[in-house]
């Protein structure tokens, strides 16, 4: 081996060295079943049937009841969006004040645009796909909160202190899914808390409640017997903006290379 | 109405809760806080590398510097859903958040800056307070002038040769470390959006860079800006005080110094402009030819609806039409002045082009977002976050310069260093 | 170097022990790192439990069942079993005590929800009995005519003739 070599291989060396194993796994959810050093035997994922929604937004509605955003107010926690391509390939998507009174009519809602009407025969494909917090395994939201407002329980449930946060709204700017916005009230981030006040006491979370068709499931990672941990690791799952390295813990079913 | 609303129009698919959040304070923040970096610079290439034809300017920019230094904060607390817990950054600073570490830059910085600035006019606080302590009846302003210098000499007294070598080293190292300091102020704040990687426009490496060098042409700029204005000020107080005192510099004298710093000084402003359009040129490049997901929408963005705010207002009138301007033969004041006046703009349609054109698409990458300045405030948002605000912030500094001329004079004062 | 050089330095290390002193006040006892490490898990701890202490609202079915145990039971017999009672008759609450009656939603909106017609072929509302809003009695309250807990049986006939014959 020459010096050449030799300086070669020990830069590739310490290059690999500097990546960590667990990065250059893929997201994994079995990896998060196993009990973690932390103690928590629990590790809150979710489920989306993309094919038993029907656009309904009830969930919705029983969301902003719950978590106690105004019903008037612009910004929700979880919305559902309708997707609908036609047969010549071109996607329309929209989600009028986040679907919070379901989807009414054909017609797509392009906000400055105007409602933009589509020829029924023309559709290929329409379906929703409601959408709430990732509730990451690497939040970028928390990584980049200077002051440490919003964090992630031992239970993977990222949280947002509203008597700390100080409104700087990088979180937002750094949430790839655009969950994150500001209540009107508090001033603070907000965000899905996966109904933390419900889930930490045996109850379902108000949308998995409000949903008549099971198209929304919360479930337990870290209990293989948990139906949605079946699901999630026997069923043909995908998750949202993989790209991002932000380990989304919400799965769905049914996804399509449309869905943002 | 939620926060956002006021300002933003959607058009086509944008999630429910993107709104248009980050608005012209943070267009002003790194603005201000790159005119600071930049100031610091300037001054330092005269305290660092010797480059005695800066001496005037070094001082004045030294001192503009420390009168930006507060107002790089201001925006960011008027940007603030919450200002009252600012304080927070440093009190529980989450370093993994490119922000946390504006607590730590800043207040170094600011010490850094506040100590050079000590040690150049630490003979003159003395010297004023010696004198005034010698006035046997004062005005109870002259005791308060005498208060505040004898503080502000910090009990240091000694102003013989020796002490005030002494001075002069530290202020050399003082500069030579601020340097660094000052890359890393701006250099961070390059890396907030540089580390954001939601964000399909702000996601690069190169960012600090870029926003390093648009900083020191920034800086240099309004430093040469309001030199040449004060300048031309001090021209005409000159010509009127020369008939009562024949010794006084002719104006005449004056313009001759003022022309050959403005020659030294656009050199380096020169150069800056050249490396900052040239990391920004390689950043477009690069994301035409690598393509990634984002790209359309970007590109969409860059070429579509923003096309005349970058290419033209930007590059064109920002950037190549003042490098032309320095670059012809036989520079002129007058030239100088509108060169240094559309860098400016140049760097502000910068800033402005990144932080609003960031946000002009959605994550979904399906449709847009339009910000609508608030022009007349209807509230406490649309004033803080509005035209008044940023006409407010822009202003400060230069109240700030007024007052702090009174302790650190800028023109009179003959420093030894 | 002398003294009097060191002197802004003072300033400097009394404006750090400042800052310190200042947040051994002004930092809750419990904010902290906690179990997801520096980077996930720095917090105050005690938020945890205000955000478990939120009121809950929906009480679901199970707790309906505590009084209305034969609506809950026939209901769960219609295809409208599967809508939980307080998707229409708002949150329980602590209900009888707080609030004593419910505000019932009977609105035609709410039944648009599900029941207007969409073309979405690929999801589970192409399976949903539909209508057009714009024609199918306009402005008239579903409930005149059709019976939300027992939507199969219709007290008007003629009307559900007509759309089995679909």
């Amino acid at each position: 081996m020459n010096r050449r070599d030799f300086l070669k291989n020990s830069i590739t060396v310490i290059a690999g060295l500097a990546v960590p194993l667990s990065a250059l796994e893929l997201i994994n959810p079995r990896k998060l079943l196993a009990e973690k050093p932390d103690g928590s035997r629990v590790r809150w994922a979710f489920l989306v049937d993309t094919q038993a929604c029907v656009g309904c937004g009830f969930c919705v509605k029983a969301c902003k009841t719950e978590n106690e955003i105004p019903h008037e107010t612009n910004i929700t926690r979880t919305w559902v969006e309708r997707y609908v391509v036609t047969k010549k390939g071109k996607t329309y998507v929209d989600s009028p004040k986040g679907a919070r009174d379901g989807f009414t009519t054909d017609r797509i809602d392009l906000n400055e645009e105007g409602l933009q009407e589509i020829n029924k025969d023309d559709v290929e494909k329409a379906f929703f796909v409601p959408k709430l917090c990732n509730q990451c395994e690497n939040p970028a939201c928390v990584q980049v909160c200077p002051v440490g407002a919003t964090y992630q329980t031992p239970d993977g449930v990222v949280l947002v202190d509203r008597k700390h946060c100080i409104g700087c709204a990088y979180c937002i700017m750094a949430c790839p899914y655009a969950v994150r916005s500001f209540h009107p009230e508090y001033k603070t981030a907000e965000k899905c808390t996966f109904c933390y006040h419900r889930i930490t006491k045996g109850m379902k979370t108000a949308c998995v409640d409000a949903c008549p068709f099971g198209a929304r499931k919360i479930g337990n990672l870290r209990d293989p017997d948990d139906p949605v941990t079946k699901t999630i690791m026997s069923g043909r799952i995908g998750v949202l903006k993989e790209q991002y390295g932000t380990k989304p813990q919400v799965y769905y079913i049914g996804l399509s290379k449309e869905v943002k | 109405m939620v926060h956002g609303e006021a300002w933003t129009l959607k058009e086509l698919f944008v999630y429910p809760n993107e709104y248009i959040y980050w608005t012209i304070q943070i267009v002003m923040y790194p603005f201000m806080t790159g005119l600071v970096a930049g100031a610091f610079v300037l001054s330092s290439l005269y305290h660092v590398f010797g480059i005695k034809q800066l001496k005037d300017i070094a001082r004045f920019s030294l001192v503009f510097s420390f009168a930006l230094l507060p107002v790089a904060m201001i925006p960011l607390q008027l940007h603030l859903q919450h200002p009252e817990r600012g304080i927070e950054v440093m009190l529980t600073p989450h370093f993994t958040s490119a922000i946390a570490a504006f607590g730590i830059a800043f207040s170094t910085y600011g010490m850094i800056v506040a100590s050079e600035l000590w040690f150049v006019y630490r003979r003159h606080f003395v010297e004023t307070a010696l004198a005034l302590r010698a006035k046997p009846d004062k005005s109870p302003l002259e005791r308060f002038r005498y208060l505040l210098f004898s503080t502000l000499t910090l009990g240091a007294w000694d102003i013989s040769a020796h002490a005030l070598e002494k001075d002069e080293k530290a202020v050399k190292i003082m500069a030579t470390v601020g340097i660094p300091v000052a890359c890393l102020l701006h250099g961070y704040a390059g890396f907030i959006f540089g580390s954001v990687k939601a964000n399909a426009l702000w996601t690069t490496p190169l960012m600090p860079f870029i926003f390093i060098c648009s900083a020191v042409v920034s800086g240099i700029a309004l430093c040469m800006l309001v030199y040449m204005v004060t300048m031309e000020i001090r021209k005409l107080m000159a010509g009127w005080k020369r008939k009562q005192d024949p010794s006084l510099p002719s104006p005449e004298a004056i313009k001759s110094m003022e022309m050959y710093e403005i020659t030294m000084t656009s050199r380096y402003l020169v150069y800056a402009l050249i490396a900052a359009l040239g990391l920004e040129l390689l950043d477009l490049l690069f994301r035409d030819y690598a393509k990634f997901q984002s790209w359309e929408i970007v590109r969409s963005v860059i070429f579509g609806q923003d096309f005349v705010n970058i290419f033209i207002v930007q590059y064109g009138l920002g950037n190549l039409v003042p490098l032309t301007l320095f670059l012809l033969p036989r520079i002129t004041a007058k030239r100088a002045a509108v060169a240094t006046i559309l860098v400016l703009m140049g760097v502000f349609m910068m800033r402005w082009n990144l932080v609003i054109g960031g946000q002009a698409f959605s994550a979904s990458f399906a449709g847009f977002m339009h910000y609508e300045l608030p022009i007349i405030p209807h509230d406490i948002e649309t004033f803080k976050e509005g035209l008044i605000g940023a006409i407010l912030v822009g202003i400060t500094p230069f109240v700030f310069f007024w007052g702090l001329n009174k302790i650190f004079p800028v023109f009179k004062y003959d420093d030894s260093h | 170097m002398g003294s009097h050089v060191w002197r802004p330095l003072y300033i400097a290390v009394a404006l750090i022990v400042l800052v310190l002193i200042a947040r051994t006040f002004l930092v809750p006892e419990d904010f902290g790192v906690h179990e997801r490490g520096y980077m996930y898990g720095m917090h105050r701890k005690g938020n945890e439990n205000e955000w478990k202490a939120v009121t809950v609202k929906y009480r679901t079915a199970s707790y309906c069942k505590e009084c209305h145990a034969d609506k809950v039971e026939s209901l769960s017999r219609t295809p409208h079993g599967i809508i939980n009672c307080e998707n229409c008759h708002g949150p329980a609450l602590n209900h009888p005590d707080d609030p004593p009656t419910l505000t019932i939603d009977r609105s035609r909106a709410l039944c648009l929800r599900c029941h207007a017609a969409l073309t979405t072929p690929t999801s589970g509302r192409a399976n949903i009995v539909g209508i057009n809003p714009d024609t199918h009695n306009p402005g008239a309250e579903c409930s005149l005519c059709h019976d939300p807990h027992n939507p199969i049986s219709r007290s008007h006939s003629d009307e559900q003739a007509r759309l089995s014959q679909k």
